[in-house]
């Protein structure tokens, strides 16, 4: 049960908004956090939480992409496709991904380590290709930094080439030099 | 030095600058809100918006003195300032760095923007994927706070001001100032019917601001330097100041440039952006963002400002700039973007919903050479029955690629066809509709 492990966190997100249902999609990725994906019963719970009916939580939940109905790879990358990516190479690293890893899109492989989906745009269009890992962006991907955040994420959990805060902030000034 | 004064970039680019509080007030932050509050009253704040000829960097360019001027003024009880951050639009990637690089200008500037129209409560709606970002405003956010530019009785004026940050969770349609306020209600992104306008029935049915980050950016700028000195930079009367503009695509040196509007395209690609990342020249750009109809090596000098870049037949949008060198497959880049519509028209509107479906299924039939000469009629028909039919601007936006491409490329999606048409793979492989 949420309540009973995050009762603090559950009543401070609440108390932000003037109306309880605001709190919904803040509840469903806490519930996301602990169990990697968002279960029925969470739902309900959250329904509970919020005065509102289960319907009402699943109509929410089913529209956006970010809530996982169904449990995800530990390592969800998320390869955006968009064309200014797709003008830098992205649908080779979706190639990279399938040869690599044996997966397609939307496909887990079987030690349940990595998930493969195809996204648009992830607001990272100057530093393409890129991908997301989770929390964290990747981006100007070549085959050799690719391998290598693989090899780390099965290792080590995680990858030191992630990036961020916004990469090239120098770039107007290396410009005008 | 950068040929250009900055504004908005322009902490961010001293070196070692780390956007915490501490290195934000060394810049000089917090001087606009200290100037103000307590001192100027909210109308007066309003006032010198209006006089800055400040326009919204969202995307719609509506001017934002404007808009807060249309919350009623006698009114009693809670109004909100949603700050949109969720920043989707395919080629725009200019408010995730100034959320990460430099939060406390856009706090700054929330705070102004909620003591102008006199908002106690203020949401910032992140895109979820910006995990980082929210991360980052939310320390801020409890800097602030600790210096007292947050809460209750701001800089000792008795003013309240509470900010939060909301995440998203991937939906590019909750970039619309109404599906946003859906979305922050907790229910699914569907943009309402307009009017009314969130000026007086937004968020929770009560008086509301949208604006985008880097609108919110400029506040304090305006403040502290003057709106005559803002209306004096970049091609006044009706486009001022600077754009974050992004560029995207095959350049040398892609990513985000500011610049005072009204420098042509030109100067942007070729001067800032390094120019073409090879020896094949320039095809094609995308001034604006996805929803931008595409321009042609011809509309190089157009000016980026809001009127010219209208004038040239398209829109300025969100500043998101992508440029195509030749040999860039045009009908294929347009069914990019179209699949990109295709997956997040929202459903709302039939016309938006069906259509958006049919428009991919033929472009894909196009691209894959199993395309008919009746297919671009059947195209410019979809357009022009979604275009002005629909609830929300989406409409619009989706028809922009196919339309533009095929005014200005015609021959090549003919070529396809007729490349189809010569290798009979029509009678093997029937057209496929749903
Ligand atoms: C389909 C669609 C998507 C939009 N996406 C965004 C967005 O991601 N960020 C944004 O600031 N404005 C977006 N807008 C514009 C907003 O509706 C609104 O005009 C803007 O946030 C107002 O702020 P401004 O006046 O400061 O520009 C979008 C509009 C439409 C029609
Ligand atoms: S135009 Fe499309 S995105 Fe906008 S409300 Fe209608 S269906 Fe939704
Ligand atoms: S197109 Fe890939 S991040 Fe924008």
């Amino acid at each position: 049960m949420l309540k009973e492990k995050y009762q603090k966190e559950i009543d401070e997100i609440i108390s932000r908004y003037p109306v309880r249902r605001s709190a919904l999609i803040p509840l469903l990725y806490l519930a996301q956090r602990d169990e990697g994906f968002v279960s029925e019963a969470a739902m309900k719970e959250i329904a509970g939480l919020l005065r509102l009916t289960p319907p009402q939580v699943y109509e929410t939940a089913t529209f956006y992409t970010m809530i996982n109905l169904k449990r995800v790879g530990k390592f969800h990358l998320q390869v955006c496709k968009s064309l200014m990516c797709a003008l830098a190479g992205s649908d080779t690293v979706v190639e990279w991904v399938k040869t690599k890893l044996g997966i397609g899109l939307g496909e887990t492989t079987t030690d349940g380590l990595f998930t493969l989906n195809a996204v648009e745009c992830l607001a990272a269009c100057g530093t393409a290709p890129m991908m997301q890992v989770n929390d964290d962006y990747y981006e100007r991907l070549t085959e050799q930094t690719f391998d290598r955040i693989l090899a780390d994420l099965k290792q080590h959990g995680t990858c030191s080439l992630k990036t961020g805060p916004f990469m090239w902030p120098e770039a107007p000034m290396r410009n005008e030099k | 030095m950068p040929k250009h004064e900055l504004i908005l970039l322009k902490n961010m680019m001293e070196p070692g600058y780390t956007g915490s509080l501490h290195d934000y007030e060394r810049a000089g932050g917090y001087q606009a809100l200290r100037k103000v509050v307590g001192k100027v009253p909210p109308a007066g704040v309003t006032g010198m918006v209006m006089k800055s000829g400040l326009r919204g960097r969202g995307g719609a360019g509506f001017p934002t003195g404007l808009k807060w001027n249309f919350l009623p003024k006698d009114y009693i009880g809670p109004k909100y300032l949603c700050c949109n951050a969720d920043e989707s639009e395919p080629g725009t990637f200019k408010d995730r760095q100034l959320i990460e690089r430099d939060p406390h200008q856009i706090l700054e500037g929330i705070l102004l923007a909620c003591y102008a129209i006199g908002s106690e409560t203020a949401y910032i709606y992140i895109r979820g994927e910006f995990v980082l970002g929210a991360k980052i405003l939310e320390q801020a956010i409890a800097e602030a706070r600790t210096a007292g530019y947050i809460g209750s009785n701001i800089l000792g004026a008795g003013i309240t001001v509470n900010v939060w940050v909301h995440r998203g969770a991937g939906a590019y349609i909750c970039g619309e100032e109404t599906a946003l306020l859906e979305s922050l209600e907790g229910k699914r992104g569907l943009p309402r019917f307009k009017p009314p306008f969130p000026a007086t029935n937004g968020l929770y049915n009560k008086p509301t601001v949208v604006n985008n980050i880097e609108t919110l950016a400029n506040l304090p700028h305006i403040v502290v330097r003057g709106p005559e000195w803002f209306a004096s930079i970049g091609s006044p009367p009706k486009s001022t100041g600077t754009r974050v503009f992004c560029v995207s695509g095959h350049v040398k040196q892609p990513g985000n440039y500011e610049v005072p509007m009204g420098v042509t395209f030109r100067e942007l690609i070729y001067e800032h952006a390094g120019g073409m990342r090879s020896d094949k020249s320039l095809k094609a750009f995308i001034p604006g963002g996805a929803s931008a109809p595409f321009l042609t090596p011809n509309h190089l000098d157009v000016k980026l400002d809001f009127e010219s870049v209208a004038a040239a037949g398209s829109m300025l949008g969100s500043g998101g700039v992508t440029v195509m060198e030749e040999g860039t497959d045009i009908v294929w880049a347009a069914l990019r973007l179209m699949e990109f519509f295709y997956h997040e028209s929202c459903g709302k509107c039939s016309p938006c919903r069906e259509g958006s479906s049919w428009l991919v299924q033929t472009m894909r039939r196009i691209v894959a050479k199993r395309g008919r000469m009746e297919d671009l009629e059947t195209l410019v028909d979809l357009c022009k029955n979604i275009e002005g039919r629909t609830v929300c601007a989406f409409g619009e936006a989706e028809v922009a690629p196919i339309m533009s491409t095929l005014k200005h490329w015609r021959s090549e999606y003919v070529t396809l066809i007729q490349e189809a048409e010569a290798a009979n793979l029509i009678k093997l492989e029937p057209a496929v509709r749903h």
